[in-house]
């Protein structure tokens, strides 16, 4: 673990911008989008970062500045150590924008197509951004925070079969669940189990339909 | 040969099927039925003759927005998603969740749950290597190595009913212990298992090791380098079969993994034989770390008890006693009530490293979960490793990659 304390110590010797963030696990950083690349490359050369584990995205909800955090998680294999790393998303909501790291790391390649396909952040300078676990020409973002657990009707990928079959993607018939109770001062119709997920219910129609 | 059909996606067009398609290269899409991609992956190939020069995995077609899942439930009624990530290991997926979502909550569970969830996690890689080693063998043309390695994981699942009362979907753990104690006997059987194992995987693997088809077929196919299996991000036994010594139990021990003496296997070319080797050894080494769990298993409690706003009492006391009905009820509808706060969390799997990264805004819901799965990472690598090897070296280098789509798409 001294080797992470080691090496924010002398990143931000380094880099004056980069600030600590909360964290219950391994140290972790804030840097500016504009230095992302510059910090990550000297964690990889110069302390010895050399695996990437993971590339993420959290989306802070609409409303929120910067709405979404992209996250990343570096691992040495000679100290064995870890750190975490996280930049706010530059650009509006509709396309957030951080640099592609996969210039440093090819493995990023599929973590980034991952977080594009399901938050819709745009990676600067990646060889090849597209989806990949929602299939080509699916029209949203999944995991961020206003697209509703049931999901959102929407067409077949295969055009011929849609129009052979006139089926559609529909969403989940599960009315909401699963069931959770909310804790805290309230009264006792607020805090009854209920789905976090309300887009539809027996009174709202399913979204899209 | 000219091509009159049209592939509809970008994955097509991107393995160069439409633009560049030169009159001599052939277009190929492998699964995503296909018996040697072992579920539901897809490779869109571009073939020069048999030898790949352009390789596209798709993967996706088993999502099911576990993720998304996630945000929507409470910490422990996520558990049964976690048996569903890798299939073939779900124990210890279990163990890799809990652990997560209990470094978020700063608890320690004592040494007897710590001890139950190593043993159990150890007899899962057993399970998953077998399965694994039986598939490679069959990819290659083994037929009997199946059949042995299947043989082994009925004993396996016989004891994984009686501990968690499933054989696949164990869902075993919670935060802050597990579901019940180890039964009566039981770690008397799971020796009796190990005895009767050793013999017979030295027989299983003694059907490949020397088996000149098997070496013909594996030794020098599918070489990974160091520095690309680093730089993939790939885990477990396909980077040590690169010759990396990474094993996260050993080099950031959790759940009491320091206590254990064992070896991590690594390979020296990182040829498809290679990581049957480390598969092959990482059986005997689990054996040995079954063993030790059993020789010093503690005694004591095997969930957390003083965290009452985690860990549910026992059923008796809820049955009998008002306060903790009332605490279980909270633990039920509310979740165990985890602080504000985000963990990433790796355990050593079956597959590589397999982690969670929880941010937590407080109370018994996640705000966001990703899962970082050791199959995806270690998918990524196809495109680059594919180029320039034969057709039939793809079904083996599938084969010793071992992976499970249904981790790799969560």
């Amino acid at each position: 673990m001294s080797a992470s304390v080691d090496a924010i110590t002398s990143l931000k010797g380094k880099f004056p911008s980069v600030t600590d963030r909360l964290s219950s696990d391994c140290p972790a950083v804030n840097v500016p989008t504009g230095e992302l690349i510059a910090v990550l490359q000297a964690l990889r050369d110069e302390q010895a970062f050399d695996l990437l584990s993971d590339v993420t995205a959290i989306d802070w909800a609409e409303g929120a500045a910067p709405r979404f955090t992209a996250v990343y998680h570096l691992y040495s294999t000679t100290s064995h150590a870890a750190i975490r790393v996280t930049t706010p998303c530059t650009g509006d909501d509709a396309a957030p924008t951080v640099p592609s790291v996969v210039p440093l790391w090819p493995g990023a390649n599929w973590h980034e197509r991952e977080a594009y396909d399901m938050f819709g952040i745009k990676f600067e300078g990646h060889p090849d951004l597209r989806r990949i676990l929602m299939w080509d020409g699916y029209p949203y973002h999944p995991l961020r925070k206003e697209f509703p657990l049931a999901g959102i009707e929407t067409a077949l990928p295969d055009i011929e079969v849609a129009e052979e079959t006139k089926a559609k993607v529909i969403a989940a018939p599960m009315m909401g669940g699963p069931f959770v109770a909310s804790a805290g001062e309230m009264n006792l119709t607020e805090a009854e189990p209920r789905a976090k997920d309300e887009s539809w219910s027996e009174r709202a129609a399913k979204p899209g339909a | 040969m000219a091509t009159d059909f049209a592939f509809p996606d970008s994955a097509a067009k991107a393995a160069g099927a439409e633009q560049e398609f030169a009159p001599e290269k052939m277009s190929l899409s492998m699964g995503p039925s296909h018996p040697s991609t072992h579920g539901v992956l897809r490779l869109q190939m571009e073939l020069d003759g048999e030898v790949l020069t352009k390789c596209d995995p798709v993967v996706g077609y088993l999502h099911r927005g576990d993720e998304k899942i996630a945000e929507n439930m409470t910490y422990n009624q996520f558990v049964p998603y976690t048996d569903r990530l890798d299939y073939l290991a779900p124990l210890a997926n279990n163990m890799a969740y809990a652990i997560a979502v209990e470094r978020l909550a700063k608890l320690e569970v004592p040494a007897r749950c710590q001890a139950i969830r190593v043993l159990t996690a150890e007899m899962a890689r057993v399970s998953a290597h077998l399965m694994g080693l039986g598939a490679f063998g069959l990819d290659v043309g083994a037929w009997s190595v199946l059949v042995h390695s299947l043989n082994q994981r009925e004993h396996l699942y016989k004891l994984f009913e009686e501990l968690t009362g499933a054989r696949f979907t164990t869902s075993y753990t919670r935060i802050g212990g597990v579901t019940r104690d180890v039964p009566d006997g039981w770690l008397g059987r799971v020796i009796a298992f190990c005895d009767q194992f050793e013999p017979a995987l030295e027989e299983t693997l003694s059907l490949l090791t020397r088996n000149k088809i098997f070496q013909d077929r594996t030794v020098g196919v599918g070489i990974i380098t160091k520095a690309d299996a680093l730089a993939y991000g790939l885990t477990g036994p396909n980077l040590r079969g690169s010759g990396v010594s990474l094993d996260l139990r050993k080099d950031k021990p959790y759940s009491g993994y320091e206590q254990y003496e064992f070896d991590v296997p690594v390979g020296s070319k990182g040829d498809c034989y290679d990581r049957y080797l480390c598969r092959g050894e990482e059986m005997r080494q689990s054996v040995r770390i079954i063993r030790q769990v059993v020789a010093k298993f503690p005694s004591g409690d095997w969930y957390a008890k003083d965290a009452r706003k985690i860990f549910a009492p026992p059923k008796d006391k809820i049955l009998t006693s008002m306060e903790e009905l009332i605490q279980n009820f909270m633990i039920v509808t509310e979740g165990p009530q985890i602080p504000a706060g985000e963990v990433y969390f790796e355990a050593e799997n079956p597959k590589g490293a397999l982690g969670f990264y929880i941010v937590s805004k407080g109370g018994g819901v996640p705000w966001r979960m990703k899962i970082r799965s050791p199959s995806f990472c270690n998918l990524s690598i196809l495109p680059k490793v594919c180029v320039g090897t034969m057709m039939s070296d793809v079904v083996t280098l599938l084969g010793s990659l071992d992976f499970v789509m249904g981790e790799c798409d969560r």
